[in-house]
């Protein structure tokens, strides 16, 4: 399993990954796999009035990825949204990716099951 | 060519029993009286809707209202940029009289959200976002948490000034008959309601709603003939920021307000210093921040303080929504951007009420998403 995230030919990093780098418009075509690193929690909240098909509270976290060791890279970090395996998180926490085979139920919310992934990473704080 | 607005209507804001036609055409069809405008004098009629289809079943809005107005053959469209389409919608029809396309044009937005219940509604909003963000249970309240929460820790701001933004526009909402609650509310009560996304609360947030408005735009020429009363539009921008809310450089700076409130300045010749009265998105607290930093009121991190020492309210420096703003008045998707413009076109021609202030320059900046897409329209009061 991988948290992938895109590198354009100028080292411009994001994820998820585009196409087109949302940088500079260069074909996005290097990819940086973040699964195995850990990330700082930039920011945090707990969702209470969650959709239906969505756990209750819902704790979500935005995450920063130092990324100054990839040598193809010229951004210094890249930023991820994802849930927290805990509701107990504070900003600064260090976090590691966690695999989950589904994040929510694909058949309770709006959006056609078969249009996209419901698995992913969660945040874990260590 | 100079635009100018004529007339303005809106529906009462709230749980209506009414679906979209009706609300669509009740605005649509007071709007045509007030700007006293023959159904067959309409050239353009644009519909701004966000999810009629996913809201209601009811899809091709736009060739419904022009039926039910009479204003056929008129070209008509609907106009879809969530949040914002109303602003898209004011975009939409000051290009249609700019460019000569039009001689005479009617913007109606619109919403039926109450019947869904809130989780469903609130799904259909999240539905905007990117796959990796749905699949996580993100929903547009949990972003105003995350930012808010950044906002208040890196700009050392206090919480109180969230619930200051809360009050002061339930305040003014009172004056406004059309708003879904006309009702005060304590400090205390802002402070102590239910978690949604901590640290914003209940009263943080905008209700879900029902309701329609509409605008009609002519050219300057036009409107001199037809009336003594018309504000002129003449400064609109309309730009885009990313539909990866994290992946933005600076999560408190909303990059669409900035531009398109910049283009809006530039084509209006004027600048932030000289604004008399501006209606902003505030969908959650901390939005009113965010915009009043990102149309260039206020320096970054420091519109909080404005909220604290009262500049913002209906007897400050620069009243912000008179109109008791989405979180008093209601936030029907479509309609929202629309009733932005009808409040600021009713200050600029005195017809404000008990909500009246003294203005000859207003702004309104309609935020579509988290600031995804964004809308900002400049009017004057004519000479």
């Amino acid at each position: 399993m991988t948290l992938v995230a895109g590198i354009c030919p100028n080292g411009h990093v994001s994820y998820p990954t585009h196409p087109r780098c949302p940088e500079c418009g260069e074909p996005q075509e290097g990819t940086l796999d973040l699964a195995d690193r850990t990330g700082e929690v930039v920011t945090w909240t707990h969702s209470t009035a969650t959709p239906p098909g969505v756990r209750e509270p819902n704790t979500l976290a935005i995450v920063e990825f130092d990324i100054t060791d990839v040598a193809d890279a010229s951004d210094e970090f890249v930023r991820a949204l994802g849930q927290v395996t805990t509701d107990e998180v504070e900003t600064g926490d260090t976090v590691e990716p966690v695999y989950t085979e589904e994040l929510r139920d694909p058949e309770a919310g709006i959006k056609v099951p078969e249009s996209q992934d419901w698995d992913g990473y969660r945040w874990k704080p260590v | 060519m100079g635009v100018a607005v004529i007339g303005a209507s809106m529906t009462k804001f709230g749980q209506r029993d009414a679906w979209i036609r009706e609300l669509l055409s009740q605005a649509g069809e007071e709007c045509l009286v007030d700007a006293g405008v023959a159904p067959d004098d309409v050239e353009h009629l644009y519909v701004s809707n966000m999810a009629s289809g996913e809201f209601e079943g009811q899809t091709g809005v736009m060739n419904a209202l022009a039926h039910d107005l009479g204003v056929l053959p008129a070209y008509s469209e609907r106009v879809d940029q969530t949040s914002s389409s109303g602003g898209a919608g004011i975009y939409e029809a000051w290009q249609s009289v700019a460019s000569g396309a039009s001689d005479m044009t009617l913007l109606v937005g619109g919403e039926k959200m109450t019947h869904k219940t809130t989780g469903q509604a609130t799904d259909i909003i999240a539905s905007i976002t990117h796959p990796d963000e749905y699949k996580h249970g993100v929903t547009l309240p949990s972003f105003a948490g995350m930012t808010a929460r950044h906002y208040l820790e890196r700009f050392d701001a206090p919480r109180e000034s969230l619930a200051r933004v809360a009050v002061k526009n339930h305040k003014n909402g009172v004056d406004n008959p059309k708003a879904q609650f006309q009702k005060e509310i304590t400090m205390e009560k802002a402070l102590e309601s239910p978690i949604i996304a901590d640290p914003l609360r209940l009263y943080d947030f905008c209700p879900i709603t029902d309701g329609s408005a509409a605008l009609m735009f002519t050219t300057e020429e036009r409107a001199k003939e037809i009336t003594d009363e018309y504000a002129l539009v003449s400064g609109v921008g309309g730009a885009t920021d990313t539909h990866v809310v994290h992946e933005r450089d600076d999560p408190t700076i909303m990059g669409g307000v900035v531009e398109s409130s910049e283009q809006a300045y530039e084509m209006a010749g004027l600048g932030p210093d000289d604004l008399d009265v501006a209606e902003l998105h505030d969908m959650f607290t901390i939005l009113e921040f965010l915009q009043l930093e990102g149309i260039g009121v206020a320096e970054q991190g420091t519109a909080w303080e404005m909220a604290m020492d009262g500049a913002t309210a209906k007897d400050g420096d620069l009243p912000i929504n008179t109109s008791g703003g989405l979180k008093s008045k209601g936030h029907p998707l479509g309609a929202s951007g629309v009733a932005q413009g009808v409040e600021i076109y009713e200050q600029l021609v005195g017809e404000a009420g008990p909500r009246q202030v003294e203005a000859d320059t207003a702004l309104a900046c309609n935020v579509g998403g988290f600031g995804n897409c964004v809308i900002t329209t400049i009017m004057e009061a004519a000479e």
